[in-house]
């Protein structure tokens, strides 16, 4: 009964989505304000619906129903209850309802706190969130249902893949469809604009706090994505460029473009063309990234079941979407005038500089991950490209990006004199020169990367600090605390944190990669092994029973200076339905390094072979991420985003300006 | 998916969380190096196993070209040779770091040229904007302006 | 006009996107081709099932064009493909076959169970020779011409569809010249 209910409850969104998606948006054109009115509570309905759809597959898990399909593909009586739940979002079926249900949220979202928003705009901008959500309700109804029946039932679920029965991955991918879905509203945001033909400075305003926020998720999905992988794969790699991750890069990196174009486009009204296509394109990427998940067009070890099938009907609504709004910034884009110019040397020229390198990184990164099916399809032999490409163009193109965000705090807008900037920027020069010099040299570390990472580094936080400086000078304890309360002050202290995450970032992935150690070793019972300043004693391996799989139990003592630092448990799990084994690495975590041991295969005799690993600075590489996200979300926070404000809307008016054109300006 | 693909794809998926056994039966104290074993290897693709490389794959294939890769080592070749000898039985697919001749000049030098021609196309974007003026106001705006201001109309600055 | 171009570059660059994606839809990512097509059958010589006394190297499949068929008794999908086997056997089609990493016994039982198609078999016992002839997974089917030029490798099983359409024809062909 319930898995109807759910369906149901499906139909009814979709019905829903097509109100909201067509009425709207013709009575906004028409200037129908009943039709116009529609949005909201449509809006509403649909999530109400998506939520009892989505409430009804989770209850199916926990109850073990398993004369549901999917239920009795991924669930299992024996797994822990986390997990039931998890599983709904654990393959193909259950993720895109996942989708839907965080598109609906998100719909919902801008219904609710679009006060300062013309009635019409908000009116297109939620029927555009509409006529994506038909494309995905259709996929699911029509291919890709989670209620499908199997008659006669299962007597015992499939079990979700034990690799899936973590906790962090469990909310990995939530995190990340809530920053792929919520580009969608700055691509409705452009969209609408497009429309209606007006791209000012308050179109910019409305679309970045959400921007922002989409943005922050997305970095922590990926963030947690990276930490899983390291924790769980057993061999201590954090990133493989493999396609489906690169799907979840470059809607990162336009992204990332998107919200440094919409500070200059909010902030001086110029590249609005600019930002347009960006917001298009980052959304553009999100789809995309669904599209390669689920076709079967890439190999990757993320790619859910594949169907080429599927795949055809996620290309068609993905041409129609995409397609559609290229037309449109075709058709409106000449129309929209340029906004203030700039010289040379300014702030705009610096972002537009950042931007570029952004789009060129964007650019391998897609040309790396499709170039083995252009290869194929042209005729041109069948390639791979792998991590070794990546890593070389990521690391030619991540200086010259830092070289330029350094820059740009301390340029003002519009005009820098060039000796301003050159003085400003002299000391943090020689401080990052002198920095990078001392860490390469052998005496310390004897690697030039590490020279490079750390001058980078130094080069971004001295920066910073520059910047901070001029800012807070003359300013007291009181007065800064006012800065970052009020209007203007946070969106240049979640940047400031945001650039420093990166400069973390930067120490941790060469760090670890320049400076870890691994041993394979065998090792017996009550045998100790050296690795830098620790020793390990291992302790033999027992068979253990854990909640759904049987545990080879490892024990592992780390002393250092003869005293015991830690104890770690690598495992090697077998689960019950999905009999091939699992490691589970023993990690001692720290600020300045991890130590990790991870099972190899029994030897006989109680000997076991092992991999032994010291990783320094690696938790660097999320803490970094976390600082990026935190400051993403400082700067979502400003109040000036939050402005109440005074709206018009008079059926027949030509234009409806909000007076927040007076108003705003940060 | 057919139950066949269903099966190996699994099998793959699995194996890749078994920390890979197998290295420890070489013995990398006499000619063959650890670390350019481990370095070579972790850059090949394994083919039964296509997300793995062949360090981390455990498939019987990987196994076999593993210890094929180590003799080949033994015996003195150098990396090129290797790579070579791979190549020439599997192709290009499996190298995880694909060669730089004619026609993969897309793939590591198409970026490049997107960045030099964007640095023009954004170069000359700057010297127009440079140039540009304000945007100007029209009369209407203009006696707008000073209504708000509430000040009296001034001639043109 | 050239204006009006300009805005229209991103929505041309999706449209190539899009017909490259629609073209990979029907790629199969996985499968790896030969690099060996057009070049001569690689050089071995193993003892054969039947008699480990006499070898068979690549020799033997020169002269008149032959399929070379890697099989093992693991293989759930050679099983499968055996008929087929058979019967291109009973056209006069030469077909040798490589034992890839099995075991002798199970092998010659196997051919005494289902039939024996092959002229002679290889007994690959170490997969050496496999991985010279590019092996990846069991079956593989190479069509070697008269001067023991490899023209073709097919990736899995032989279904009488693939034998028609692909194998047949290109043997046909093969017959008619003298390479």
């Amino acid at each position: 009964m319930i898995p109807e209910l759910g369906h149901f409850a499906l139909i009814l969104a979709l019905c829903l989505a097509i109100v909201q998606a067509i009425f709207p948006l013709i009575g906004s054109l028409n200037n129908t304000p009943g039709w116009v009115n529609l949005a909201k509570p449509a809006a509403m309905g649909q999530f109400f619906f998506l939520a009892i759809a989505f409430a009804a597959l989770v209850q199916s898990f926990i109850a073990n129903d398993f004369s549901v399909l999917y239920v009795a593909q991924h669930g299992n009586t024996q797994l822990p209850l986390v997990y039931k739940i998890s599983a709904v979002w654990g393959a193909h079926e259950g993720s895109l309802l996942l989708w839907a249900l965080i598109l609906g949220t998100w719909t919902l979202a801008v219904s609710l706190f679009s006060r300062s928003l013309p009635a019409e705009m908000l009116a297109r901008v939620l029927a555009i969130m509409g006529m994506i959500s038909i494309g995905f309700l259709s996929f699911m109804l029509f291919t890709s249902n989670p209620f499908e029946r199997l008659i006669p039932a299962a007597l015992e679920g499939g079990e979700l893949n034990p690799l899936l029965q973590d906790f962090g991955l469990a909310i990995h991918p939530p995190m990340l469809y809530m920053g792929y879905v919520g580009l969608s509203v700055a691509f409705s945001f452009a969209i609408a604009a497009l429309i209606g033909g007006k791209l000012d400075t308050a179109w910019a305003r409305w679309s970045r706090p959400w921007t922002l926020i989409a943005w922050v998720f997305l970095t922590i999905g990926i963030t947690l994505g990276s930490w899983w992988a390291y924790y769980e794969l057993g061999w201590g790699g954090w990133w493989f460029w493999d396609p489906v991750e690169n799907a979840s890069f470059m809607p990162w990196l336009a992204g990332t473009a998107l919200i440094h174009s919409l500070a200059v486009t909010e902030k001086r009204g110029a590249f609005r063309r600019w930002t347009v296509l960006l917001a298009l394109m980052a959304f553009s990427l999100s789809l995309l990234g669904t599209f390669l998940v689920r076709s079967g067009v890439l190999t990757s070890v993320h790619a859910f079941a594949s169907d080429p099938e599927r795949g055809l009907f996620i290309l068609v609504f993905l041409s129609v979407v995409i397609g559609g709004s290229l037309v449109l910034y075709a058709w409106r884009a000449p129309d929209i005038p340029k906004g203030g110019g700039f010289s040379m040397l300014s702030r705009e020229s610096l972002l537009l500089g950042n931007n570029l390198l952004l789009i060129v990184t964007l650019a391998f990164v897609l040309l790396g991950t499709l170039a083995p099916l252009l290869y194929e399809a042209m005729g041109w032999g069948k390639i791979s490209v792998g991590f070794p490409y990546f890593n070389k163009m990521f690391v030619m193109l991540m200086p010259l990006m830092v070289l330029i965000m350094a820059a740009g705090p301390l340029t003002r807008w519009k005009q820098q004199n060039p000796d301003t900037l050159l003085k400003n920027l002299r000391l943090p020069f020689i401080i990052s020169i002198v920095s990078g010099i001392i860490v390469a040299l052998p005496a310390i570390s004897g690697s030039l990367s590490a020279g490079i990472a750390v001058a980078l580094s130094v080069w971004l936080l001295t920066t910073l600090l520059t910047s901070a400086r001029q800012r807070l000078r003359n300013k007291n304890l009181s007065a800064i605390a006012h800065d970052i309360a009020n209007r203007g002050g946070r969106s240049y202290y979640g940047m400031w944190l945001a650039h420093i995450g990166i400069a973390v970032f930067i120490i941790g992935i060469t760090f670890v990669t320049q400076f870890d150690v691994e041993k394979d070793i065998r090792m017996s019972p009550g045998q100790e092994v050296s690795l830098n300043d620790f020793v390990f004693r291992f302790e033999g391996v027992e068979p253990k029973k854990g909640a759904n799989y049987q545990s080879q139990f490892g024990t592992m003592r780390v002393l250092k200076n003869n005293k015991e630092i830690a104890i770690l448990h690598p495992e090697k799990r077998t689960y019950q339905v999905q009999k091939k084994p699992m490691t589970e690495a023993g990690i001692n975590a720290g600020f300045l390094r991890d130590i990790y041991v991870s099972l190899g295969e029994p030897l006989g005799k109680g000997d076991w072979s092992l991999r032994l690993y010291y990783k320094p600075f690696v938790r660097w590489i999320w803490l970094g991420g976390l600082l990026i996200a935190a400051g993403g979300f400082l700067a979502a926070s400003d109040p000036r985003y939050r402005m109440k404000v005074a709206r018009k809307f008079k059926p027949g008016a030509q234009s409806n300006q909000s007076s927040t054109v007076l108003a705003g300006n940060a | 998916m057919n139950g066949l693909k269903h099966f190996f794809w699994l099998a793959c998926l699995l194996t890749s969380l078994a920390a890979h056994a197998g290295l420890e039966e070489f013995d990398f104290t006499k000619n063959v190096a650890e670390d350019r074993f481990k370095d070579l290897i972790s850059e090949v693709r394994c083919l039964v196993c296509q997300n793995q490389s062949l360090a981390d794959s455990d498939a019987e294939l990987a196994q076999d070209l593993r210890k094929e890769v180590y003799d080949l080592m033994e015996k003195g070749q150098s990396d090129p040779e290797i790579v070579s000898f791979l190549v020439e039985r599997y192709g290009d697919f499996v190298l995880y770091n694909p060669p730089v001749n004619s026609s993969t000049w897309l793939l590591w030098f198409g970026p490049f040229v997107l960045l030099g021609l964007g640095l023009i196309i954004l170069l000359r974007t700057l010297g127009k904007r440079g140039k540009q003026t304000e945007p100007e106001f029209s009369d209407q705006d203009k006696s707008r302006l000073q209504q708000i201001l509430g000040k009296p109309k001034k001639d043109e600055q | 006009m050239p204006r009006f171009i300009r805005f229209l570059l991103p929505l041309f660059a999706f449209l190539a996107l899009a017909t490259l994606l629609y073209r990979g839809l029907s790629i199969d990512p996985k499968r790896v081709p030969s690099p060996l097509i057009g070049k001569p059958a690689p050089a071995f010589s193993l003892p054969t099932l039947e008699n480990p006394e006499i070898q068979l190297s690549q020799n033997d499949l020169k002269n008149e064009v032959s399929l070379f068929n890697v099989w093992a008794t693991w293989c759930v999908a050679c099983r499968h493909e055996h008929p087929v086997l058979m019967q291109l056997a009973q056209t006069g089609i030469p077909i040798y076959g490589l034992d890839y990493k099995d075991n002798l016994p199970d092998a010659r039982r196997w051919l005494t169970q289902f039939g024996n198609p092959y002229r002679a078999n290889a007994f690959d016992e170490e997969g050496r020779v496999g991985i010279n002839w590019g092996v990846y997974g069991t079956p593989e089917t190479f069509i070697v011409d008269k001067k023991g030029i490899i023209r073709h490798k097919h990736i899995g099983p032989l279904t009488s569809e693939v034998v028609k359409n692909d194998i047949l024809p290109l043997i046909k062909q093969l017959q008619g010249t003298d390479g």
